[in-house]
């Protein structure tokens, strides 16, 4: 297991104090500057691993950057409190996007990140609980992560922790048959305490999810199953942090955040063969000019 | 000479089990079931009825079940996730090896009515292949009671000491093979009769059945080891061990493929013991899906009983 990296924890809480006391610009503010910096990592780590979901990890970075550094109750320098907010990344393969916010938490230090999938590193292409704080649930094939937040927020109810938990899925996941039936389970055991939300960035592997296994009309889909949906723009902090308010309606809330896949570098921007490809040197310099 | 005209008094394990949990979960608030719509054949209508808020019931949702199971063990929880033992390990077989294997969550998996426990019904319905299925995943125990008492002790090891473990539930009625006060420990097989001549290595539903062969056996004159196997994993390497130095021949026998169960985990090791202390074995097991039949018959059409095991035991003595 990696330690706790303590200056992180002390940067995170820095953080976390800033946004607590700023208005909704503010807020949006230090997830914008915590972002880049996770997406300048992400682009790093697969370089030097010459490996790597790129086009996904910088879909869902604002995601996860809102979650961690403005939405969850959470504490980094004690990643096993019995009282945390729980978070699942069902689309495990985004491991990079979660382990960079993670080290820029404080979880564990940012050097670590060099170890990005070499050989005997604790970050493994997909995430492990066992070695890296602050997984709680090990992912990678797809479909896993929601009915394991379902059984974390029938937990905390159980427990009466008053813990919420936040899984984040990929929209191509949504083809899994596991996730429709965990969704009957969130909502017939009218879980409030559970946030849905997808990445909804449209593309799959291979090509369109329209054009694979079509989702669409999602947002009915998901409602007719008994959840509280909210779509927003997912690259919108201010709609981000609107969107993580608890439930209004005493169901499960799913949050369709609509999302570009490579969101921040223009060349890999809702390019379908960007999902795992990996850029070159040349064009790691000129992602990072415009992640400047 | 089969079990079935055996005089003994046979039980349904599974209501040792529901007995055993119902008891710990009065003690322990911590212990939470989760099944498939399977209250009634996984015995949980006593433990609904006192604890309705800890009985979570998915419905006919494998893979949700086990995940779910994870989720509740991952937020300190003791969850028994109940179901028929083919759907429990098939349908969720990748949620096993991710969530609960190689997540290291400490959920119990209570495989209801295993092997061909649903004789008649078919091989979808037979659970043969789960013993083969999750030995090839690290990190999970696989606990096969022969019993009420081992599964009641078990159900107890469990709680005492959680970690991911997978638990045969027999349906298939047996006898009482363990004394009172028979101990149970994780990874150790049980001596039932020390021997020199072979070794029976036996789990869950073949445990009595053993017995009997011993029996025979002894009345000819053969010298006959008999061992429980009532953990497949971790493996009791030691006893393996000890059975190639001491006898001259291992059976092995279980309600289960042949392909990769208990009689494969044995000789695994055998094959690679010294050549002075390797032994001729036999495996027995199932080779092929099962024809219609009743559990007795089937357990006797794959020779799944002591007339077998006897059969098997001389013709290894003879090939020495």
């Amino acid at each position: 297991m990696l330690d706790t990296d303590v200056d992180g924890v002390a940067a995170w809480r820095r953080a976390r104090a800033e946004y607590d006391s700023a208005g909704p610009e503010g807020k949006a503010a230090v997830i914008a500057e915590r972002a880049t910096q996770t997406r300048r990592s992400i682009l790093t780590m697969i370089n030097h691993a010459g490996l790597g979901h790129v086009g996904g990890d910088l879909s869902v970075t604002d995601i996860l950057t809102t979650l961690f550094t403005g939405v969850m109750n959470i504490d980094p320098g004690n990643p096993t409190w019995a009282e945390r907010d729980r978070f699942v990344l069902s689309k495990g393969h985004c491991a990079a996007s979660l382990y960079s916010t993670l080290a820029h938490s404080g979880y564990f230090s940012p050097d670590e990140l060099a170890t990005f999938m070499q050989p005997m590193s604790a970050l493994n292409g997909h995430p492990n609980r066992v070695k890296v704080p602050g997984v709680e649930t090990n992912t990678g094939p797809l479909g896993h992560g929601l009915p394991v937040a379902v059984g974390q927020a029938i937990a905390a109810k159980l427990t009466g922790t008053g813990a919420r938990v936040f899984v984040v899925l990929g929209d191509g996941e949504m083809q899994e048959g596991s996730n429709w039936e965990a969704l009957m389970t969130g909502a017939h055991r009218q879980l409030d305490n559970l946030t849905m939300t997808v990445d909804r960035n449209r593309l799959q592997q291979g090509a369109r999810t329209e054009d694979t296994n079509q989702l669409e009309p999602f947002a009915d889909k998901l409602a007719s199953f008994g959840w509280e949906v909210r779509e927003i723009d997912g690259h919108d902090y201010e709609a981000l942090i609107n969107a993580y308010r608890p439930s209004s309606q005493g169901n499960p809330v799913a949050v369709l955040a609509n999302t570009i896949k490579g969101k921040g570098v223009s060349f890999m921007e809702d390019r379908v063969e960007w999902h795992h490809k990996v850029p070159s040197a040349e064009q790691v310099e000129l992602a990072m000019v415009e992640l400047a | 000479m089969s079990a079935a005209t055996n005089d003994m008094p046979v039980y349904d394990n599974r209501l040792a089990f529901a007995e055993e949990l119902i008891s710990l979960a009065a003690q322990d608030e911590r212990i939470v079931a989760v099944c498939n719509d399977s209250v009634g054949s996984s015995n949980l209508v006593g433990f609904r009825d006192l604890y309705p808020d800890r009985l979570i019931n998915v419905g006919i949702a494998e893979q949700d079940m086990v995940g779910i199971g994870a989720g509740l063990a991952s937020s300190g929880l003791i969850p028994f996730v109940c179901g028929a033992a083919p759907f429990l390990t098939g349908r969720s077989l990748e949620q096993i090896k991710a969530d609960v294997a190689y997540s290291q969550h400490n959920v119990i998996l209570c495989g209801m009515s295993p092997g061909m426990a649903y004789g008649e019904l078919g091989p979808t319905h037979h659970s043969v292949e789960d013993l083969s299925w999750l030995r090839a995943l690290p990190g999970l125990d696989i606990v096969v009671p022969a019993d009420r008492l081992q599964t009641r002790q078990a159900i107890r090891n469990a709680v005492a000491d959680p970690r991911p473990t997978y638990i045969r539930v027999g349906r298939h009625k047996v006898p009482d093979v363990m004394a009172d006060d028979a101990t149970f420990e994780r990874g150790r097989f049980r001596v039932l009769s020390q021997g020199s001549d072979v070794t029976i290595i036996a789990t869950g539903t073949l445990v009595s059945r053993a017995i009997e062969a011993a029996a025979v056996l002894e009345a000819e004159g053969v010298s006959v080891r008999v061992l429980n196997a009532s953990y497949v994993a971790p493996l009791d390497v030691e006893a393996i061990k000890a059975a190639a130095r001491e006898t001259k021949a291992i059976i092995t026998a279980e309600e289960a493929n042949t392909a990769g169960g208990l009689g494969s985990a044995v000789a695994s090791l055998v094959s690679q013991l010294p050549a002075d202390s390797r032994v001729p074995m036999r495996i027995l097991g199932l080779t092929e899906f099962a024809p219609t039949g009743s559990t007795n018959y089937l357990l006797e059409y794959f020779g799944l009983t002591a007339e077998g095991i006897v059969r098997n035991a001389k013709e290894a003595i003879a090939s020495v």
